[in-house]
């Protein structure tokens, strides 16, 4: 246990040489892993000179592709820390419950179950589709970049910086032992003095400010950038499911914002908001928290909807069954998020008529997510399937997403609830549907656009091999926590007394072995795919006959989008446009005004990673001179007003006929 | 609700029992906790209506329309049907209306709070029979109970006879836990400063397991305690086991308790402070300490004005009710030993405050 | 929203690409009222917060005892003013007198810092009592809307500032009439959320 010592010094304010936890063998080693992997890295970039590129085309970037592309790489990188988590809980609970004491004390696995919450949702889901979201949407309403393209380049960052204070947590110092929603009166003050809970805080409201700002970016983007002609009911479902989502985002985290901000004055300044003393109401904690919570889920799951609405119309060479019905369901998911929330905790005793009203309003969601699936089996009806890699995810969802339903439905009976709350039933549940619904989705969405990103598809053998280990490993890890839930058994324990359970911990940490096959499968297929990208090349920018506008662009499109900005007459533009016998224009290119890179967003962001540290360790002066450096720069930057360029008619017309040569080579 | 649903479908539990596992949710030994089982089987049974023909048909098209097999009816056009859409938007809806109405009707019978009307299927609870009051502490990270009418008390284990309907009444210390004894009820939570309530009775005798279902710091894994359901013989023998052993329990004693501990072994208590309960729910075991409902009571009526900013005083201070205008001392109503003899001096007497009514 | 340009009836080729360079309307305003809104659910949090521990007292004083509503009823004035004195900002702002917007500007700046004196004079005269937000959840609650509330004045006149400094240099043209259109409406919203705090924690604590 990291003890701090109540000695604050000026200089470093809490922080001691005994914050680093060298008496952690597990932590060392991770870190001799994570220096040297660094050092490599940062060695090859020197060596080939790539740091200037990296600076100039990536991290100043405001494109929105390079953005989106950028967030994936994040949420791919976290993937892999949050699954490590998992891998070790499953490990830790199969031998623990065979009657030993297993290798992890419980104040290093409280840690693990935490940040593999924690990671899981806002650094490698929310990252997924942001990424989805940012790289798809301006394509498919025909724009040439979101409505705020500073804004979103900061975005990103800030996202980084909360990942970035999240990872220092491992080295210096320790993380929450609270549970990924650290409730109080355990993540308060007194339950938990150290400072795992304020990495925790920091991480999330750095992250969050990034979370915000790009909602409100892709809802103004939506509304305001659409091409001529693309009236809301012409919009690709995939963009009606990220507006929803955005408008989610930005009438949910505000929420998160204010909470984590009287959770902060608890622990910073000894206000008594959820303190169980001096008026304090820790039930007030929870009802917020899931107020964000819920909603959080639909943030997440949206967009993947919107992924597989894509794929199945794409794959099933048909157009998207009852496309009216689609944006209703969505809409009417979105309004319901906001009145569900008390099923989090049917079991903090409010009265049968609360816990029955808030019941029946979270069955009532799955009418129209039902409705969903319905029209998706009706898009494959009457169609003609090709089963390449993005449809096999979406058939694995299908499946297995409806069975997470399920048992959402049933554990929103207020009763069965009682005897489920907090079980392993309850991990099950909600892995089922962010497996099966948002990973699935996500990891289909990135194989359906990789192409476009990058001009060549991704290796289909491994694509393959990724898919068959994850769903099978899926079941195996978690059919039996079903099991083990209805056996009684609870969650966040790290050592068990009965023998007769281990079996089922053998079993699941078997299916967690498989998807890390599959995580490594999904790797080598982006490594394997980058050295066949020859073979694997795409110019047509259109390799499956696609429906929506981005497959009008080359493979990668130009910084631009479109040399002339598309004009729409019917939903599936491009498919109609197809249909039409539509003419790639030539020439009579003008010249496209585009927003100029910037550095201030890496800036900021990286001052707000001191600030968090700063904040962490008590290390007053140094906050508060990170967060004047922070509105300096801000400032600074707000008196920069040559922010954009035109890109000149001649450089259009070089590009485009590079894509007329690539073609006509093609035909 | 049982007589309606096919008993093959009973078969599952049982076949699963029957492979070694004890499946305590699909078969417990109290009737609140089988009247719940049952609403699991009853809703999984409704939802498989929808749920087993969307895996079926999802299977079949992709099977029936993939691209190999020419199917003649490719229609790349066909993407609306009214028809289709009233019955899938339907469907789903008369089941949550069944659901929905079973939800509402359930929640208020199964609601914690609500008193049994039943010992089991077949019987109900009658005049005659008296319930049986538990008080349950969750502490870091133990488990203390006390039985108000018989003046005992336990730690990590307690028991109850079969067949009469046991009262809990459930507080917290520290961080939030949830009191669970799968095979007899569902679970509620224990809160610091609140009571919650849980009513329960075992139909079977035999060992229960129970334990926190809210993480709640390093010990969790291993807050756990036995519930024994006895025989109403076996039962006054278990309370005749904890008044031999002759250990009292008083606020020394909890405050002492109180100190985070681990795997605390089984003890009984042949008394408990009829009044620490009272105090414990209250934050008040500690001497001069303001107990909560004095200081709700203060609240309700205005707050201790500027008087009482300082805490101490407030804590140490005279407290004026409607029933004691001119003020009673608060804290602890039964004097700890260590200051047995002393004498209090109150604070200056504050300004009181009209009290309406 | 976008338009949909005029499609040949008589069967002539539909139209699938704009010739001219497209400029899809400005979405600054509409974006920055979404911030706004936002920052309205930060404030909704600490309101619902205050509605449920604000009667808290932990046996110490209330609203009643503490609240001074002389004191608050010049802080409202300071801050009204304050909104009505950008209103003339903007105003001018239309008829583009650079000079007078400075003006303008300047006064509502002033009003702005002399609410927050107040503000800081108050705080420090109840922490100083020791009514400061750790002894209660109704404190606690109260310092936490009342001081966010006064951090995004302060915030706001830092941001004043430096567009004073700004229309100084550049003068009114397009892209800092859009920048005070945003701090306009930000110092209104805060205005409206004052109102707010105003009636619902300093009036109903003490009547």
């Amino acid at each position: 246990m990291i003890v701090n010592s109540d000695q604050t010094s000026f200089l470093f304010g809490k922080l001691t040489w005994e914050s680093i936890p060298l008496h952690e063998p597990i932590l060392v080693a991770t870190f001799a892993a994570v220096a040297l992997g660094g050092i490599a890295v940062v060695g090859a970039l020197t060596y080939f000179r790539l740091w200037g590129y990296l600076w100039n085309e990536w991290f100043t970037s405001i494109d929105h592709k390079k953005i989106g592309i950028m967030y994936i790489i994040l949420a791919l990188v976290m993937l892999l820390r949050g699954f490590a988590d998992a891998i070790m809980m499953r490990v830790q609970q199969a031998i623990a419950s065979g009657g030993s004491e297993g290798y992890l004390p419980p104040h290093h696995y409280d840690q693990i179950f935490t940040a593999h919450g924690v990671i899981m949702i806002f650094f490698m889901a929310m990252p997924m589709i942001t990424g989805l979201m940012n790289f798809v949407v301006p394509l498919q309403i025909g724009a040439r970049d979101v409505s705020f393209p500073f804004l979103n380049n900061f975005s990103f960052w800030m996202t980084t910086a909360g990942a970035v204070i999240t990872m220092i947590s491992l080295f210096i110092g320790e993380y929450a032992q609270t549970g990924w929603l650290a409730y109080p009166p355990l993540s308060g003050i007194d339950g938990s003095p150290g400072v795992g809970v304020d990495y925790y805080i920091w991480g999330l409201q750095i992250a969050g400010v990034g979370t915000t700002l790009s909602g409100i970016n892709l809802i103004v983007t939506i509304i305001k950038m659409r091409a001529p002609g693309m009236t809301m009911m012409r919009l690709p479902i995939f963009v009606w499911t990220s507006l929803c989502s955005n408008i989610l985002i930005v009438a949910s985290f505000p929420i998160l914002t204010g909470t984590l901000a009287l959770l902060t004055l608890d622990r910073y300044v000894g206000t008594n908001f959820f303190t169980n003393d001096l008026g304090g109401n820790p039930m007030m904690y929870v009802n917020l928290i899931w107020i964000w919570g819920h909603p959080e889920v639909y943030i997440l799951v949206l967009p993947a909807f919107g992924v597989f609405s894509e794929i199945v119309a794409t794959f099933s060479r048909k157009r998207l069954f009852g496309y009216a019905s689609m944006v209703y369901a969505t809409g009417v998911i979105t309004i319901l998020a906001y009145i569900v929330w008390l099923h989090h905790f049917f079991t903090m005793g409010s009265g049968a008529s609360v816990n029955a009203f808030f019941g029946i309003t979270t069955m009532i969601i799955s009418i129209p997510t039902g409705a969903k699936i319905f029209n998706w089996l009706f898009t494959m009806y009457k169609g003609r399937i090709n089963f390449d890699v993005p449809m096999l995810w979406t058939i694995g969802f299908m499946i297995t997403f409806v069975i997470g339903g399920m048992t959402g439905v049933l554990l929103a009976v207020p009763p069965a609830d009682f005897v489920l709350h907090n079980s392993l039933f309850l991990i099950a549940h909600f892995h089922n549907t962010i497996i099966g619904g948002v990973v699935f989705g996500v990891l289909a969405g990135i194989v359906y656009w990789f192409p476009k990103a990058f001009g060549y598809r991704l290796d289909p053998f491994w694509g393959k091999l990724s898919f068959w280990f994850w769903f099978i490993g899926f079941y195996f890890a978690f059919m039996p926590l079903y099991i083990l839930g209805l056996m009684g058994i609870t969650r966040r324990i790290s050592q068990f007394e009965d023998n007769s359970l281990q079996i089922w911990f053998l079993i699941a940490a078997f299916g967690a072995f498989l998807i890390a096959l599959g995580i490594a499968s999904f790797v080598i297929q982006l490594i394997v795919s980058f050295l066949k990208r020859d073979q694997l090349r795409d110019v047509t920018g259109d390799p499956y006959n696609g429906r929506t506008l981005e497959w009008s662009t080359s493979s990668p499109p130009p910084a631009y989008n479109f040399a002339f900005t598309p004009v729409i007459h019917d939903v599936d533009a491009w498919a109609d446009m197809k249909k039409r016998g539509y003419n790639r224009p030539k020439e009579g290119f003008i010249p496209i005004h585009m927003p100029k890179n910037t550095g201030a967003g890496v800036i900021i962001s990286a001052i707000s990673v001191v600030l968090g540290f700063a904040l962490v360790w008590h290390i007053w002066w140094l906050a508060a001179l990170s967060m004047l450096a922070i509105i300096a720069v801000s400032i600074a930057h707000t008196f920069n007003y040559n922010r954009d360029y035109y890109i000149p008619a001649s450089d259009v017309s070089t590009v485009e006929a590079e894509r007329t040569k690539l073609l006509a080579e093609q035909a | 609700m049982i007589k309606k649903i096919p008993s093959a479908l009973l078969a599952i539990p049982v076949l699963l029992l029957l492979s070694g596992c004890n499946l305590v949710v699909m078969n417990p030994s109290g009737d609140v906790a089988i009247q719940q089982r049952d609403l699991i089987i009853t809703s999984t049974v409704l939802m498989l209506l929808i749920i087993v023909p969307v895996i079926v048909l999802t299977l079949f098209f992709a099977w029936k329309y993939r691209e190999s097999a020419k199917a003649e009816d490719y229609d790349p056009e066909w993407h609306h049907s009214t028809r289709l859409e009233m019955v899938i938007w339907s469907a789903p809806v008369a089941i949550i209306l069944m659901l929905g109405t079973v939800t509402w009707i359930s929640t208020h019978r199964l609601d914690p709070y609500r008193p049994l009307e039943r010992i089991d299927e077949s019987r109900q609870v009658t005049a005659d029979i008296k319930p049986l009051t538990v008080e349950v502490v969750a502490m870091d990270w133990k488990w203390l109970f006390f039985y108000p009418e018989l003046g005992i008390g336990s730690v990590n284990e307690f028991a109850a006879p079969v067949d009469v309907p046991i009262n809990f009444k459930i507080t917290g210390t520290t961080a939030m836990n949830s009191f669970f004894v799968p095979a007899l009820a569902g679970q509620i939570y224990a809160m610091g400063g609140m009571q919650t309530k849980l009513h329960a009775v075992i139909n079977k005798e035999g060992v229960y397991d129970g334990f926190s279902a809210n993480f709640s710091g390093p010990g969790f894994s291993h807050m756990r305690f036995k519930f024994h359901g006895l025989s109403q013989q076996g039962f006054d023998q278990w309370v005749a086991k904890a008044k031999e052993g002759g250990k009292g329990f008083g606020r020394q004693e909890y405050l002492e308790f109180a100190k985070p501990s681990e795997r605390e072994p089984v003890q009984y208590f042949a008394s408990v402070d009829p009044e620490l309960y009272s105090a414990i729910l209250n934050r008040c075991v500690e001497p001069n300490k303001l107990c909560m409902r004095d200081m709700m009571h203060i609240d309700a009526n205005g707050g201790g004005g500027k008087e009482g900013i300082d805490i101490a005083k407030a804590l140490n201070s005279v407290v004026c009710t409607p029933l004691a205008p001119f003020g009673v001392a608060s804290g602890p109503q039964s004097t700890p030993a260590a200051l047995e003899g002393q004498t209090f001096e109150p604070a200056a007497l504050p300004e009181t405050k009209q009290v309406a009514g | 929203m976008a338009h949909t340009p005029a499609q040949s009836v008589d069967g002539a080729e539909p139209v699938f690409y704009l010739k001219e360079d497209h400029h899809p309307e400005n979405g600054t305003s509409l974006g920055f009222w979404l911030y706004l809104m936002s920052d309205c659910l930060i404030f909704a949090t600490l309101f619902a917060t205050y509605a449920v521990v604000g009667r808290n007292y932990a046996a110490g004083p209330s609203g009643a005892d503490l609240f001074d509503l002389k004191l608050v009823a010049i802080n409202t004035g300071f801050l009204l003013f304050s909104s009505i004195t950008y209103g003339f900002a903007m105003l001018e702002m239309e008829k583009q007198k650079v000079k007078a917007t400075l003006v303008w500007l300047g006064v509502t700046g002033l009003f702005g810092l002399a609410f927050l004196a107040v503000e800081l004079y108050e705080f420090h005269h109840l922490i100083a009592e020791g009514a400061g937000p750790q002894r209660s959840a109704f404190l606690s609650a109260f310092f936490a809307l009342v001081g966010t509330h006064g951090l995004h004045v302060t915030f706001g006149i830092i941001w004043l500032v430096t567009l004073m400094f700004q229309v100084a240099k550049h003068g009114l043209i397009a892209a800092n009439k859009r920048r005070l259109m945003c701090l306009s409406m930000f110092w209104h919203f805060l205005d409206v959320i004052w109102i707010g705090v105003f009636s619902f924690v300093y009036l109903m604590g003490v009547l």
